[in-house]
């Protein structure tokens, strides 16, 4: 396979343009209802882009990380400020700014990476989820004082453009993950990602070849904290609209995130799509399940706990069989059939 | 002494105590990590099954000693299959494959008790009010809670049973063996497979008993999960392979919690004690990453 473009073969540029005609003219076209998109599509990309970031740190760089949702709720919150103190803040700016201020945050809390690592690191990160949350909650001025203690996120409005329906709303969401993949992509393919997985595979031995364990854990985490950041303000302005910190950015969402890269496949880009769709669609299959099959006998808190069970025990089939999630296994599958044709 | 002075005392007694029921959970990590070396991440999920479904016995109508042997049993039963189907297949995998695999875990275990027995939060009663004893109060003028004083009582039981069956007995012995090399012990004849058995049973059985202990305080429900994540911290503190350490840790995370919340929590409306112990935890980190107790971490190229 031969390089035709920046060392994109023409499979890679061939499976690129179809998916954005799939995701910029196909599904626009074909899907009507406002349902899919708001309560579907719409998180599902959100949370694609925190999970990619928790794949760079977890999956590329092997640093366990547990506090996706910390970062979410910073970025979402340097947003809602940014918009709400600075005349004529342009939304696309905010976002960028609100990701910078996340990444600064993620710098700090991923500094002990450079002495510790496995759960050491995951409960100094618990830290970043717990910390952020709670000054979030409890200093008035990040929720612009109001006393009901949720925020109710601003409409976003781009050029005299509202985007208000879930239409125009999914099109924009989809138009910055589809740049930030691609930049993800260009990192992880590039001498960035190849020192991050230098440093994933054996630290010590990386370090001795010259590759710098200060920069690359650090930049690591500073660009999850980013996408983190990014992905929380797209996630409460396009979907939670009404947030209240605590409730929308526990640690079951860093859990949730974390499962995403697990499940979709840790080191992979098209594994942070993969996982979040599993995570985010089989709550929505089950409770179809129970609800058209069962006729509601089941009740819902059995189905969110039978929902557990699946996704606890889905990590540990996937660990012991294939580490590399179902991003990997579609891989297999394709190479399968590829093979049977010719 | 005076009203001030006395009342700091009482936090800190308050605190040390309640401590004591961290140190209860992070017991039950130490002893898996001492013998196999594995993070049992779900061991707050352990904790919450156990109790739960000693909740969940007693609501049959069994008697409470009944219950509490048919926990212990189905604890061991938990315990045989992980061995056999989360930890046999990942034996050589990397310390990070087997902690995912354990998160897993104890997603499994969480939801399945839900599954059984509800998400209602239940009230667990052992007869010991949450209460201050009287005598204490009227002699010593301090506030300590009947249950705090318990489950210290219980902790210190606990502690000396286990570091006795480490220290004294044939089985300690094996233990300590398997995890200092699992290889070199198996092919002396010590059999990894009961050995980690019974680990995992004692874990259980630990388990159970910090889940009764929290599940008197605070009711048995699913916040359980979030008070046994803080753990972790206490390990961090005291060592993971360490006994001691776990209880010093959890003495430590309890009082410092509590100390803060009580005098600067007012000022930033509480709620401190939910990030103190990962703070003070990435302190010792800094300082002291193996943990006061703990051995020193030495790694290879």
């Amino acid at each position: 396979m031969k390089p035709v473009f920046m060392k994109y073969t023409k499979a890679d540029i061939i499976n690129f343009v179809v998916l954005l005609v799939i995701g910029f003219l196909v599904i626009p076209n074909v899907i009507k209802t406002d349902y899919w998109y708001t309560s579907i599509l719409i998180p599902w990309l959100c949370l694609t882009l925190a999970a990619l970031g928790q794949n760079i740190v977890m999956g590329y760089t092997g640093q366990l990380s547990l506090g996706a949702a910390g970062f979410m709720c910073a970025g979402a919150y340097a947003c809602y400020n940014m918009m709400l103190r600075i005349q004529d803040m342009p939304f696309l700016g905010a976002l960028v700014l609100s990701g910078l201020i996340a990444a600064g945050l993620g710098i700090i809390f991923g500094l002990p990476s450079l002495r510790i690592r496995g759960i050491y690191l995951m409960v100094a990160t618990l830290a970043s989820q717990f910390f952020i949350v709670w000054v979030i909650d409890k200093f008035g001025w990040f929720k612009n004082y109001d006393v009901s203690g949720s925020t109710t996120f601003q409409k976003i409005n781009i050029n005299g453009v509202a985007f208000t329906s879930g239409h125009m709303m999914y099109l924009l969401v989809a138009a910055i993950v589809v740049v930030i993949t691609l930049l993800a992509i260009n990192m992880a393919r590039g001498s960035t990602g190849r020192n991050w997985m230098a440093v994933r595979d054996m630290d010590i031995a990386a370090e001795s070849m010259g590759v710098s364990l200060l920069k690359t854990k650090l930049q690591a985490f500073a660009i999850n904290a980013f996408l983190c950041g990014i992905a929380g303000a797209l996630y409460t302005y396009t979907y939670l609209k009404t947030v209240e910190p605590f409730a929308a950015f526990n640690i079951s969402l860093s859990f949730k995130i974390m499962f995403m890269a697990i499940i979709g496949g840790l080191g992979t880009i098209s594994g942070a799509f993969i996982g979040a769709a599993f995570i985010l669609l089989f709550p929505v299959v089950l409770n179809a399940i129970g609800n058209n099959v069962f006729h509601g006998m089941i009740d819902a808190t059995i189905i969110s706990a039978i929902e557990q069970v699946v996704f606890g025990g889905l990590i540990i089939t996937l660990m012991i069989f294939e580490p590399l999630g179902f991003a990997k296994l579609w891989e297999t599958l394709k190479q399968k059939v590829i093979r049977k044709k010719s | 002494m005076t009203d001030s002075i006395l009342f700091f005392f009482e936090v800190l007694v308050g605190g040390l105590l309640s401590g004591t029921m961290y140190s209860l959970v992070a017991l039950g990590f130490v002893l898996i990590y001492k013998a196999s070396s594995t993070f049992n991440f779900a061991q707050g999920a352990m904790v919450f099954f156990a109790v739960l479904s000693f909740c969940g016995f007693m609501e049959y109508g069994m008697p409470f000693g009944v219950a509490f042997f048919a926990v212990v049993l189905l604890m061991i039963l938990v315990g045989l299959l992980t061995e056999r189907l989360v930890l046999r297949p990942l034996m050589n995998q990397s310390e990070d494959t087997v902690l995912m695999a354990t998160i897993g875990l104890g997603f499994v275990l969480e939801g399945l008790a839900q599954a059984k027995w509800g998400v209602e939060v239940r009230k667990l009663s052992l007869g010991i009010g949450d209460f201050p004893i009287p005598w204490i109060a009227d002699n010593l003028k301090l506030f300590i809670s009947a249950l705090d004083l318990t489950a210290g009582l219980v902790a210190f039981v606990m502690i000396l049973l286990l570091t006795l069956l480490f220290k004294y007995t044939k089985i300690g012995l094996g233990l300590r063996a398997v995890a200092d090399d699992p290889g070199a012990a198996s092919s002396i004849g010590i059999p990894l497979k009961h050995i980690m058995l019974l680990v995992w049973s004692a874990a259980g059985v630990v388990a159970l008993v910090a889940g009764m202990m929290w599940g008197a305080r605070a009711g048995v429900q699913f916040a359980l999960i979030e008070l046994a994540l803080k753990a972790l911290p206490v390990l961090i503190i005291g060592g993971f392979s360490s006994i001691p350490g776990a209880i010093v840790g959890g003495l430590l995370v309890g009082a410092v919690e509590k100390v803060l919340e009580v005098y600067i929590g007012p000022y930033f409306k509480g709620g401190i004690e939910a990030w103190a112990p990962y703070m003070l935890s990435i302190l010792f980190l800094l300082y002291r990453p193996e943990g006061l107790f703990g051995e020193k971490i030495i790694r290879r190229v």
